[in-house]
């Protein structure tokens, strides 16, 4: 897509971003001791951590991911919604409190309690470095996207950024600040996602969503043996045509500039539908539309083609109440984008065209997961893997659990978890209106759904789009902090003090956190720039996966079986990491990522869970039957 | 090093009734969870069905989850409170 920044978005945003450093360096002078490094000298007022939480959790996945993907994919976006949320009842009725009662700084404290075995200390770290990593990427990728209509940078330069602020939140003052970033971010996405989605209320629904939407054209045209022979037009000649299973286009000529249709066959008629592109022509030009960037014809896309109020059709809704747009769009139909991209003559063209969309299967299951139709075993198998990993994952996250050692005591890690649970589904029920909105009112950047947010923001003025793309990228900022202090808390706390036993004073402790926070950050700004241009949400349904296969197995055992050994817990997290992650790179997705075919992958699922998840419980019992005579880590004690 | 926690509280009797009480929250949910997944993989056309203020089951499950969340870790909120309140104080005032 084309942007233009503007001097509003970015006074804003500097704003912003200035306004986080402040409360950085105000909290960094309070900062000294470990305790105050890593639990923000577990102190914090429970519904300060409450909001906090959903400043960690609302991340770029939430924001941008879901509101994209409800925007592309109708309800099937909210299915992410629903798992993300429902993950917390794990988090509250199982996993809060104990956390919060046997540990001290991070997980792997609490995991350990019990046996203080060197096989924890280092398999809970790697896992929670590795988890922080798998989250860290979309989160970055994230941050690159945002500030390319923000600002009119690039991509890499978004994540240079994120990742230079970080550093210095995370390396000046560690828990505390990010606490107080969080609180402070979660609150305002909150406060603004609300401001949207009443907004979209009070437009309502419009067949043409605003005064310059472009307006779509067909042209007759007359086919003969499966070819288009003319059309229905002098000002357009026909240039060439591409046909594959997906469908047939032509590509047409009009005063030198080349533009692809979609040819539709319906009742015994044909005609040529407009559709968009991206053509990357041999001289390595990338035309939009047919034209350079500058000519800006690439135009942002989504409307409702047939709008039904009460059984009747009509050009718009007026103002509607929040039930009353849902069954708005349940009853019309929705134009929505399908992507195809071929070659023609040496050139690649990537190709979005119309696919009108009943509102029925917008509002169900099964636009992007295919559990009706074309459904298969290993689709539904998919699926519901996904839906087991969004569940098991939150209170397997790093940065969600260190969270717990923030606040005074169990009861408030308990009530910190109600409030976030209230002000997340109350976010995620936004999230249905907000994605649903962009999806008609015009604003879909085709190439990125990830925008979708930001730009339904920017539909309803400037002044919106800079606060709301501010509080993105502050969300960003807050949740990469959040992980940095996680999987540096890994680093220099289980790894250097516990595993390896070099004895550190409490300010050593400080400062090894400190420089593994700088490491981690380098290695994140480097994969988020690798990384551009694969999709946020799926990247951290992936995260999830690895969490809820690698710490919850042996979280949950753990807690409720007696017979648990060290020993099982650490292979539990091997095997969980291992299954897990191999599934993930041998999958269809990734297949996509490497360039190949993503049906000569081995595994024909994306999502790990159904399998990586029981395999890690199986080995935690297996292992821990095997090694009772060891005692319960009563042999490793020793060793620390 | 140690690893007790980051702050010291008192001891709290509760936590045997507040582990069984989280656990059966936590079973009810999750079966009303897989409630959820097995309509959408076993009958998804059920999901289109209009159940409630001309929204179709989809929205409705949906959102019922949520805020079905949210009630259970107020009710569980209560219950422990009291419990601890009870218990606790039996303790201080011996």
């Amino acid at each position: 897509m084309i942007y233009n920044a503007s001097p509003f978005a970015v006074a804003i945003f500097v704003a912003f971003v200035l306004g986080v450093l402040w409360l950085s360096s105000y909290f960094a002078k309070k900062t000294t001791t470990s305790a105050g490094y890593y639990a923000a000298g577990g102190d914090i007022h429970w519904g300060v951590n409450g909001i906090a939480f959903a400043g960690d959790y609302l991340s770029a996945a939430s924001f941008l991911g879901i509101c994209g993907m409800i925007a592309f994919s109708g309800y099937d976006g909210f299915l992410y919604s629903i798992g993300y949320l429902a993950g917390w009842v794990v988090a509250l009725f199982i996993v809060a409190e104990p956390m919060k009662r046997l540990g001290k700084y991070t997980f792997t404290d609490a995991l350990n309690n019990k046996y203080n075995s060197r096989g924890i200390h280092l398999t809970a770290a790697i896992s929670t470095l590795i988890v922080s990593i798998c989250y860290l990427v979309p989160q970055m990728v994230g941050a690159g996207s945002l500030v390319t209509p923000l600002l009119g940078m690039p991509h890499y330069v978004g994540v240079i950024l994120v990742g230079a602020i970080v550093i210095f939140i995370v390396a000046t003052a560690g828990m505390a600040s990010t606490t107080y970033v969080q609180f402070f971010k979660g609150g305002l996405l909150i406060i603004f996602s609300s401001v949207l989605t009443i907004a979209i209320f009070v437009h309502g629904i419009k067949t043409q969503p605003s005064e310059d939407y472009h307006k779509f054209q067909t042209i007759n045209a007359t086919v003969m043996n499966g070819e288009v022979t003319a059309i229905d037009s002098d000002a357009y000649r026909i240039a060439g045509a591409h046909q594959d299973a997906k469908g047939h286009y032509v590509k047409l000529n009009k005063e030198g500039v080349n533009t692809w249709w979609r040819l539709v066959e319906e009742d015994g008629n044909a005609y040529l539908d407009e559709t968009l592109t991206v053509v990357n022509s041999k001289d390595g030009q990338v035309l939009y539309n047919g034209e350079p960037k500058e000519a800006q014809k690439f135009f942002q896309v989504g409307h409702v083609s047939k709008l039904i109020v009460d059984g009747e059709e009509v050009t718009e809704t007026g103002s509607v109440s929040p039930f009353k747009f849902l069954t708005t769009v349940e009853e019309s139909t929705v134009v929505r984008f399908g992507k195809v991209v071929f070659m023609d003559q040496g050139e690649k063209v990537q190709l979005w065209y119309q696919n009108p969309t009943s509102g029925q299967d917008i509002m169900r299951p099964g636009l992007r997961f295919k559990v009706d139709k074309g459904s298969t075993f290993m689709s539904k198998l998919d699926f519901v893997s996904l839906m087991i990993a969004l569940f098991f994952g939150t209170s397997a996250l790093p940065h969600i659990l260190i969270r717990y050692y923030t606040v005074p005591s169990p009861k408030a890690a308990r009530k910190s978890t109600i409030l976030a649970i209230a002000a997340i589904g109350f976010f995620y029920v936004l999230t249905l209106f907000m994605g649903l909105g962009a999806m008609v009112n015009g604003v879909l950047d085709v190439q990125s759904s990830n925008m979708a947010g930001p730009l339904l923001a920017k539909f309803f003025g400037i002044a919106l789009f800079s606060i709301i793309s501010a509080i993105a990228f502050a969300t960003v900022l807050g949740t990469v902090s959040g992980l940095i202090v996680a999987a540096s808390g890994a680093v220099a706390h289980d790894l250097i003090a516990n595993y390896l036993g070099i004895p550190l004073t409490d300010k050593g402790q400080v400062k090894a956190g400190k420089i593994a926070a700088v490491v981690v950050g380098v290695f994140a700004i480097a994969l988020g720039i690798l990384f551009k241009g694969i999709n946020v949400s799926f990247l951290v349904g992936l995260a999830f996966a690895v969490a809820a296969s690698a710490n919850l197995p042996a979280i949950l055992m753990m807690l409720f079986w007696k017979k648990t050994t060290a020993k099982g817990i650490s292979a539990s997290i091997i095997v969980g990491i291992i299954s897990a992650m191999t599934i993930i790179l041998l999958s269809p997705k990734t297949f996509e990522v490497y360039g190949l075919l993503p049906s000569s992958a081995p595994i024909a699922m994306n999502n790990p869970g159904i399998i990586s998840i029981p395999l890690a419980f199986i080995t935690l019992i297996v292992v821990s039957l095997m090694t009772q005579k060891d005692g319960v880590g009563t042999e490793e004690k020793r060793l620390t | 090093m140690g690893h007790g926690p980051s702050t010291d509280w008192g001891e709290d009797k509760a936590i045997a009734y507040k582990t069984t009480l989280g656990l059966w929250l936590f079973l009810i949910y999750v079966l009303v969870y897989v409630g959820f997944i097995w309509i959408n993989v076993a009958s998804p056309k059920t999901m289109a069905t209009i159940v409630f203020a001309g929204q179709n089951l989809a929205v409705v499950y949906g959102f019922g989850l949520i805020v079905l969340a949210f009630v259970m870790g107020i009710i569980y909120d209560i219950f422990c409170t009291n419990k601890e309140d009870e218990l606790n104080k039996e303790d201080s005032d011996k």
